[in-house]
């Protein structure tokens, strides 16, 4: 969502937000046809290239945009348009993947505080409000200390860094349901604690959950690409977006185009997502209505 | 904002003529009874917080892998070889590792309440005072970042908001894209537009006052974006209230109503989020300052934890943690101590 971190009441407003943005679907069907772009760049890149991101050309090093090279060229004369379609395997696997980590997490975090036994949930509860004081970036980069930069612990970083603020809200949405009329009409009819919390309270609380993952892959991408913009995720060989960002600063001065077209497209893809999201979440709210 | 049977209760001065000064004595103790304890209640926690994050801290320094003694060596080093026995133990000697961990762990709480954060691998120097040399940096960047952020937000929605359809759409997708937009993206092209290109401001960003503008405003927009979310929501609900029409009736013109009397009521949820403001600024100043190669802890953190040298990155993990929840708790309290709708119980 921002690059910023999640504010703890960001949940209702980004759904204000969502029936909002649901209004305007040109903005939708954008973001679905480059997320689809993206599909093929991960699954065929050579399909949306001509050139081979390895290419070396001296001859042509450090072109600015031009239409034999849309996005221009580095220093060692590889097509950046090239290297950035190959790049997006990299760069979602890595989102997607802390993503997983993070809302995983937060899954067993959230349900454990808000429905286990008196003293888990009272621990674990304290654990994930005692997590949420480190902001994202910095618990990402407090693991990165220990574990050394590499792809495996940038995934893993991110997604620990981003699963408290996850965990609350989860948390706060399996409350809300326990709270609710149908739960105590169950409750009221007899149902045993297994079956409420598995037919009622589940389903309803993590409905959800869906436009949570989607939102979060946006902001895994835009984490993970500011570690390694850092120098502190995957190394600049590869093509990685913020690698290549990474690498493309020292040449800010001559080539401005391989640190600001990546960077396009980062902010480009993590709108995508949220708009995907916030689109899944204004649907689910109108079902509920 | 419905008035509750509370409200009535504790809403001070004036009450009501029946109510009379007798009740009101017997209110006011009542009342100062349950706000003292809100705020107990509230410092606690958050000294549990704050021993959890410690703790954290702690562990965080022991889970390097390997022997510590090595690791630390190693990392002074910055290469991985043979250690005689002799230089072991001098290593365990200096930070007292042989000892048994609680040992180590009640040491290291005492430690921080008297305000010692350990001694860096690398640098063989207090932890603390390698801070304390960049910290008016990073702060004075937070907080005129935080300044800026308020002015962007204020003008954006009071121009924006409840203005129809259209402009209230562009106001409120601006809002949701520069809130989406990432640190690193957002200064790099600043310093291309207005460094590199207009020569408006230094490119590297020293002690300068005009240095600050841009790695201030690279923290600023986004926030300014996040904020403006919610307080562009409160906004329009304002507008539609009856004081605004009350204010109309008294021939009060569009800028003096948002002004005076709406913005008011707007602000509040961005109010709410200073305390988190301020913690996301300080995490945002670890990107900010190496763009615009700014001094500040976050650059130290960055190297700190290129690295290894974990005693100044817990250091800095845990103030900015400090911080963080201090700035949530007044926020909080000050909260309490002026709601008047705080339950007597």
């Amino acid at each position: 969502m921002t690059a910023l971190g999640t504010p703890p009441v960001a949940a209702t407003r980004a759904a204000a937000l969502g029936t909002r943005l649901a209004r305007a679907p040109w903005g939708l069907y954008l973001a679905i046809a480059f997320a689809a772009l993206l599909l093929v760049a991960v699954v065929a890149p050579q399909a949306l290239t001509t050139h081979l991101p390895t290419a070396i050309d001296y001859q042509a090093a450090l072109r600015p945009p031009s239409l034999a090279h849309p996005f221009g060229t580095d220093e060692s004369g590889r097509d950046l348009y090239t290297r950035v379609v190959w790049g997006a395997r990299d760069s979602l696997t890595i989102g997607l993947g802390a993503a997983a980590v993070g809302v995983g997490l937060a899954l067993i975090l959230g349900t454990l505080a808000a429905l286990g036994v008196k003293p888990v949930a009272v621990v674990v509860d304290r654990f994930v409000e005692i997590m949420f004081a480190f902001p994202a970036l910095l618990l990402a980069l407090l693991l990165i200390a220990i574990a050394g930069p590499s792809a495996a612990t940038q995934v893993l970083a991110v997604g620990i860094g981003t699963a408290p603020g996850y965990a609350r809200m989860i948390r706060g949405q399996i409350l809300g349901a326990r709270d609710s009329g149908y739960v105590e009409a169950a409750t009221a009819l007899g149902h045993s604690r297994w079956r409420i919390v598995r037919a009622h309270i589940l389903p309803n609380a993590l409905r959800p959950l869906v436009a949570v993952f989607a939102l979060s892959v946006g902001q895994s991408i835009v984490w993970a690409s500011s570690l390694s913009f850092l120098g502190l995720g995957v190394a600049p060989p590869a093509s990685e977006w913020g690698a290549l960002l990474d690498a493309g600063r020292q040449y800010l001065t001559t080539a401005w185009w391989l640190v600001v077209i990546p960077g396009l497209v980062i902010v480009a893809v993590a709108l995508a997502a949220t708009t995907i999201g916030r689109h899944i979440q204004a649907r689910l709210e109108k079902g509920e209505r | 904002m419905t008035p509750t049977s509370s409200s009535e209760l504790t809403a001070a001065p004036g009450g009501t003529p029946s109510a009379g000064p007798i009740a009101q004595n017997a209110v006011r103790p009542r009342r100062a009874r349950a706000v003292g304890l809100t705020v107990l209640r509230k410092v606690g926690a958050a000294v549990v917080v704050l021993w959890g994050a410690a703790t954290v801290a702690f562990f965080a320094q022991l889970a390097l892998p390997g022997d510590r003694a090595t690791t630390i060596l190693n990392i002074r080093a910055g290469q991985a070889q043979a250690r005689t026995p002799e230089e072991l133990a001098q290593i365990n000697q200096q930070y007292g590792l042989t000892r048994p961990v609680i040992v180590q762990y009640i040491d290291y709480l005492r430690g921080l309440v008297s305000g010692d954060f350990g001694t860096s691998y690398q640098q063989y120097r207090p932890v603390t005072v390698i801070i304390g040399e960049q910290l008016g940096s990073t702060l004075t960047l937070s907080l005129v970042a935080i300044a800026f952020a308020w002015l962007i937000m204020v003008v954006w929605v009071t121009l924006t908001a409840g203005r129809g359809p259209r402009l209230g759409g562009v106001g409120s997708t601006v809002d949701v894209v520069t809130a989406g937009l990432p640190a690193y993206w957002l200064g790099i092209i600043l310093l291309l537009v207005f460094g590199l290109g207009l020569h408006w401001f230094p490119i590297i960003s020293g002690t300068s006052p005009a240095g600050i503008v841009l790695p201030a405003l690279t923290l600023a927009i986004p926030l300014a974006g996040f904020m403006a979310q919610s307080v562009r929501t409160e906004f329009e609900r304002s507008l539609e209230q009856p004081f605004v029409l009350s204010a109309r009736m008294r021939g009060m013109g569009e800028w003096g109503i948002r002004l005076r009397h709406v913005l008011r009521h707007a602000v509040i949820p961005a109010v709410t989020l200073s305390g988190w403001a301020l913690g996301a600024t300080l995490s945002g100043a670890v990107i900010v300052e190496s763009i615009f190669s700014r001094p500040g802890i976050g650059s130290v953190l960055v190297s700190a934890v290129n690295s290894q040298d974990l005693p100044v990155v817990t250091g800095i993990v845990t103030l900015v943690a400090i911080v963080y929840v201090a700035a949530n708790l007044i926020v909080d309290v000050v909260y309490t101590v002026i709601d008047p709708r705080l339950e007597l119980t």
